[in-house]
């Protein structure tokens, strides 16, 4: 995956925030939002070790090693910040007070299912905040290429990965298009870039409705 | 636990800890863990057989890391055991036991031992491999899972200040687990940056009031 495609899905997911928004961004390619979010985005960073109001990396001389986000890099806080505990935190995740939740995903299923922390024989014993974000959070957004590195497609009609979570998804933003889940249904809403139809349906493994309502308008 | 809070050196406070023993280690990754208690418990201990309960098992020979390398640890009860690629290593050869737990759950699971909870539902997990043999029950129609709470015979903790009584007031995301863990163990050992003479701190700036900390350490 080349870094102008991450950086494309990441610009097509940060479209989706909106000013007033408590956003919190998982690892990989939703950490390239904050980079791409306008000075005046009014967006408000969420990070479950404890902090509301991320600001941006830190210069050289202003480094804290007190300071980091759950990716463990550095970073700073903005004016109007606020610290608390872990306990707290997911609070918030649970109690439904973080409206959005842009995180990565191995696999997503027509029916909204998340499968997104653990590969059968791989060598990662970890699932963080996975689970607590994508059941507490608002509106989900996965951001992934459409296949793998081995070109399976990652949009699917049933998980075969570990799930993270049933129903959980909103949105999901590939580089080549977006879909939308509505009423338990998988709606392909926009096409990005120079991609078709028939390149979504090479790269989907799942049944979805065409219902193009959005445009190139911003593209 | 009591009021009194004796400040000593850590090999001395990490003399509690016995074979066996559960031991809540605070910190998120290294940030705001208490390196000075975990070098003590390292070197001047040799408890073993531990249950540690952690975000995370250190880095490869950091912290936690260097509890691993001495096959001290028996059990990890952890949300991330990715970051301590030798942890995940001692796992799949079975030379660990690893408990894998959605880090919000985790941290509600430590709160909930220390403020005698006797468990509690959550959604999340629920359906996942995460909570397979747990009991689960529909609560407004969501999926919910029992979880247990977590209590240790131990805490270590950091703290950025103490004041001498055993008041802790911590800095920026050094927070984290911290404290939630020091309400939650039999004998609570607080490792501090700076310990002040009492009156130092404001109250309104206690995060961790004294009653839950037996043992002050100066970090350096």
């Amino acid at each position: 995956m080349s870094d102008d495609v991450k950086t494309r899905i990441a610009a097509r997911a940060a479209e989706e925030l909106r000013p007033g928004e408590v956003v919190n961004l998982g690892i990989g390619i939703p950490n390239l939002i904050p980079a791409l979010l306008a000075g005046g985005s009014g967006v408000v960073l969420h990070t479950e070790n404890g902090l509301l109001g991320v600001g941006p990396p830190p210069a050289g001389d202003e480094l804290d090693p007190d300071l980091i986000d759950a990716a463990k890099r550095p970073i700073t806080a903005l004016p109007g910040a606020a610290y608390f505990d872990s306990a707290a935190s997911f609070a918030m995740i649970r109690g439904g007070h973080i409206d959005v939740a842009v995180l990565g995903a191995l696999e997503v299923s027509a029916a909204g299912d998340i499968a997104n922390w653990a590969v059968p024989g791989k060598d990662v014993l970890g699932v963080g905040g996975a689970m607590d974000l994508v059941v507490g959070a608002k509106r989900v957004i996965v951001t992934m290429t459409a296949t793998s590195s081995s070109g399976a497609p990652k949009v699917v009609a049933t998980c075969g990965y570990p799930l993270t979570a049933s129903g959980a998804a909103d949105v999901i933003v590939t580089e080549l298009s977006v879909f939308r889940l509505v009423d338990g249904e998988l709606r392909l809403t926009e096409l990005l870039g120079d991609a078709t139809v028939e390149d979504v349906e090479e790269a989907t493994a799942a049944p979805f409705v065409v219902s193009l309502v959005e445009s190139h308008a911003h593209r | 636990m009591t009021a009194t809070t004796t400040t000593t050196s850590a090999e001395e406070a990490i003399s509690v800890v016995r074979s066996g023993d559960t031991v809540m280690v605070g910190g998120f990754g290294l940030v705001g863990a208490p390196l000075a208690l975990i070098d003590a418990l390292v070197e001047a201990s040799d408890a073993t057989g531990l249950t540690i309960v952690s975000n995370n098992i250190g880095e490869p020979g950091r912290g936690l890391g260097k509890l691993l390398r001495q096959g001290r640890i028996r059990r990890g009860i952890s949300s991330y055991f990715t970051s301590n690629p030798e942890a995940v290593a001692a796992v799949n050869a079975g030379t660990i036991e690893a408990t894998l737990v959605p880090q919000g759950t985790f941290a509600e699971a430590i709160r909930a031992g220390g403020a005698g909870i006797g468990g509690f539902y959550t959604p999340v997990g629920a359906g996942t491999e995460l909570a397979a043999g747990k009991e689960e029950r529909l609560i407004d129609g969501v999926a919910h899972v029992l979880e247990a709470p977590i209590r240790a015979d131990v805490a270590l903790v950091y703290a950025a200040r103490a004041d001498m009584l055993g008041n802790l007031w911590y800095r920026r995301t050094a927070r984290n687990f911290n404290p939630l863990m020091a309400t939650a163990a039999r004998v609570t050992i607080a490792e501090a940056g700076e310990i002040v003479p009492v009156g130092e701190l404001e109250p309104e700036d206690v995060v961790t009031p004294h009653l839950y900390v037996d043992t002050l350490v100066a970090s350096a």
